[in-house]
């Protein structure tokens, strides 16, 4: 019988099935059961075919169970308003959240940025699939100079935006600038997202300008090469696409309205985010770095820091 | 016929759209004196904001001179006919942006998004609906996909409580029928108002805006000596003097509209606003027409032909605020070029 620590997932749509497929592969965790609330959902189906418990009757047919309080962390992928009704019964059960949705109950997690200043968190949050992919590069930048400001632009495919993050696309820009800010460092941020129909659907692509105070250019190539190359480790599909841009605001100072002229350096960064194809198609990349991340996250949070390089 | 024809509500769009021609850069004063002539000459409304919508300010689409709140609040100060309006892309600006923007003095917002995806501005119609907003939806690159298909989105937005729906000729690419054919759709399909707005790319900016208004549109866009992006909008001064001679009482007055175009609005354009090689190309390739001023920068900063990139963003089937793929795009060309140079 498996040691190893155990897991289970609420939530059995796209994204709970494609974080089941990718668990089922960890030699960290151990995924014991999914959890839903339609028995006829196909998350659920999967979750049997693959010998793993499935309860269809949420969050309270999985507290009932007798190990339940034996689980290291719970996965939550459902929707923001039920991760606020699971987050206090599970904090009242003493076990630890990884929570997919936009709630934001806990902090928000980027692995490689901030991982391990939130080992002890009850409740973690991963953010945006926009946050995810390019927070990485704005906090690799501020390691080695101020960002006055970063924006970044994310195009997904209108596939793999689902009825939650079309109901509201407010959530996405306004989490993920925030988030730049507090995980990315920069002294403002701001966040633009895109749907496009194109079929066959576009593979996920996200554009990184940050606005720092000095650049070599060799240096943070370098560290943008690094990084990208961290995350790669858990999103294989992600990859830089060009590399960075440099452009000097010296001879002229960038005048943003509302805000004082500043000289600097414009960084670009062009990003792709490829998906495992796990369960979601590999056009998904939005939804397989969200995935893959919260995979990462809910690992070194079951096993300790020593599990991964974060 | 012309007594069939009801008279359109004229939206101007030069202290928008016109923005994009300019890389955003009116100043203040440009703005008041532009819509001091088109107060005086009794346009219906006047659209103030960045050329990407509220909140567009950005190393994406280009930081504007002054903030929103000035330009918004200095043309407010001074019309006494037209009423105010802005322009949200979901995606780029918010829910808060459309409250500030009220605030402001604005009164009709108008919220565009991508031909396919009406359902992602459901949250802000709703919303601008519940501040007590007139609000009209765009649906941005019409041309992409069959009548049918844009009705339904059409029938979304109007669900969600939209006084307006446009069909939206962002790319300037739409041909003559096939602008009427989308707009009689609409005025069959639709309880509430249906507006045009489009672009010069091909040259049928006013003939377009004319057909459409011909099969019942409520409102259409114009902007003075077409300032706007890619060719340019429909001409307004242009697309009035028509309709009076169609025997089309609009309720504008012609020669301030002559006025400003000539001596204020034309002056400030730096690069000419004309359906010259690389505007066509935005029409003949069905391309975003904002993407034209970042595609012949990127082309000089690269070494590549703008209609290249052109051409391949719309084969890449970019939509509307992916300027980020124009220097991608380029990077790609000139990569290409230097292999086979190699």
């Amino acid at each position: 019988m498996s040691t190893r620590p155990r897991v289970a997932i609420i939530g059995s749509g796209n994204i709970g099935t494609d974080l089941l497929v990718k668990s089922l592969r960890s030699q960290l965790i151990e995924p014991v059961a999914m959890v839903g609330i339609d028995p006829l959902s196909d998350g659920l189906r999967r979750a049997g075919e693959l010998g793993v418990q499935a309860l269809h009757g949420g969050i309270d047919d999985l507290l009932a169970q007798s190990w339940a309080r034996e689980l290291a962390v719970v996965f939550d992928a459902t929707s923001a308003k039920a991760h606020e009704h699971h987050a206090a019964l599970l904090a009242r059960e003493g076990i630890r959240a990884v929570d997919l949705t936009p709630a934001a109950v806990g902090p928000g997690v980027v692995p490689v940025a901030n991982l391990t200043g939130h080992l002890n968190a009850p409740n973690v949050n991963m953010v945006t699939c926009g946050g995810q992919a390019t927070i990485p590069v704005i906090w690799a930048i501020s390691e080695h100079t101020r960002v006055m400001y970063a924006e970044i632009v994310a195009s997904i495919a209108s596939r793999s935006a689902g009825p939650g993050t079309r109901a509201n696309i407010d959530e996405f820009t306004v989490t993920t600038a925030r988030a730049i800010e507090t995980i990315g460092r920069a002294e403002r941020g701001k966040a633009i997202i895109i749907l496009n129909p194109a079929d066959p659907p576009l593979i996920m692509r996200d554009t990184v300008h940050v606005f720092c105070e000095t650049a070599d250019p060799h240096i943070l190539t370098q560290a943008v090469e690094k990084v990208v190359a961290r995350v790669a480790r858990y999103v294989p599909g992600y990859r830089l696409v060009q590399k960075p841009v440099f452009e000097a605001w010296s001879a002229e100072p960038l005048r943003m309205p509302g805000y004082p002229a500043q000289n600097g350096w414009k960084v670009s960064v062009f990003l792709e985010v490829r998906g495992n194809g796990d369960y979601l198609p590999p056009y998904a990349g939005n939804l397989d770095i969200m995935t893959a991340a919260a995979l990462r996250t809910g690992e070194v949070l079951a096993c300790g820091p020593g599990a991964h390089d974060v | 016929m012309s007594e069939t024809v009801t008279r359109p509500l004229i939206q101007d769009v030069t202290l928008r759209d016109g923005m994009h021609a300019i890389g955003h850069q009116y100043t203040v004063d440009d703005m008041v004196r532009i819509a001091t002539m088109l107060d005086r000459a009794r346009v219906d409304l006047i659209e103030v904001s960045h050329g990407d919508g509220l909140n567009g300010n950005s190393f994406n689409y280009g930081f504007s001179r002054h903030t929103e709140e000035e330009y918004i609040t200095s043309v407010a100060s001074v019309l006494t006919h037209a009423r105010l309006a802005a322009l949200l892309l979901p995606g780029i600006g918010t829910i808060e942006d459309i409250r500030r923007a009220k605030e402001w003095g604005v009164s009709t917002i108008r919220i565009a998004t991508h031909c396919t995806e009406a359902d992602i501005c459901r949250q802000h119609v709703e919303a601008a609906r519940n501040m007590g907003l007139d609000v009209a939806c765009f649906l941005m690159m019409a041309h992409q996909i069959p009548t049918r298909a844009l009705v339904d989105q059409a029938r979304k937005m109007e669900s969600y409580g939209a006084n307006c729906v446009y069909v939206t000729d962002s790319a300037g690419a739409l041909l003559m029928d096939e602008t009427r054919e989308r707009i009689v759709a609409f005025r069959d399909a639709l309880q509430c108002e249906v507006g045009f707005h489009n672009h010069n790319n091909l040259g049928l900016g006013v003939a377009n805006t004319v057909i459409a208004t011909q099969c019942g549109a409520n409102r259409i866009d114009a902007s003075l000596a077409g300032m706007g992006a890619g060719a340019g909008n429909c001409a307004l001064e242009v697309v009035i003097a028509v309709l009076h001679r169609m025997g089309i009482d609009t309720g504008v007055d012609l020669y301030p509209l002559l006025d400003c175009a000539d001596k204020i609005v034309r002056p400030l354009q730096q690069r000419p606003v004309m359906t010259d090689g690389n505007a066509l190309m935005l029409g003949y390739a069905g391309v975003y027409s904002s993407f034209l001023l970042h595609a012949e920068k990127a082309a000089r900063q690269f070494g590549v032909d703008a209609r290249d990139i052109l051409v391949r963003l719309g084969e890449r089937r970019m939509v509307g605020g992916q300027e980020d793929m124009i220097v991608d795009v380029a990077l790609e060309l000139a990569g290409a070029r230097n292999a086979e140079g190699a």
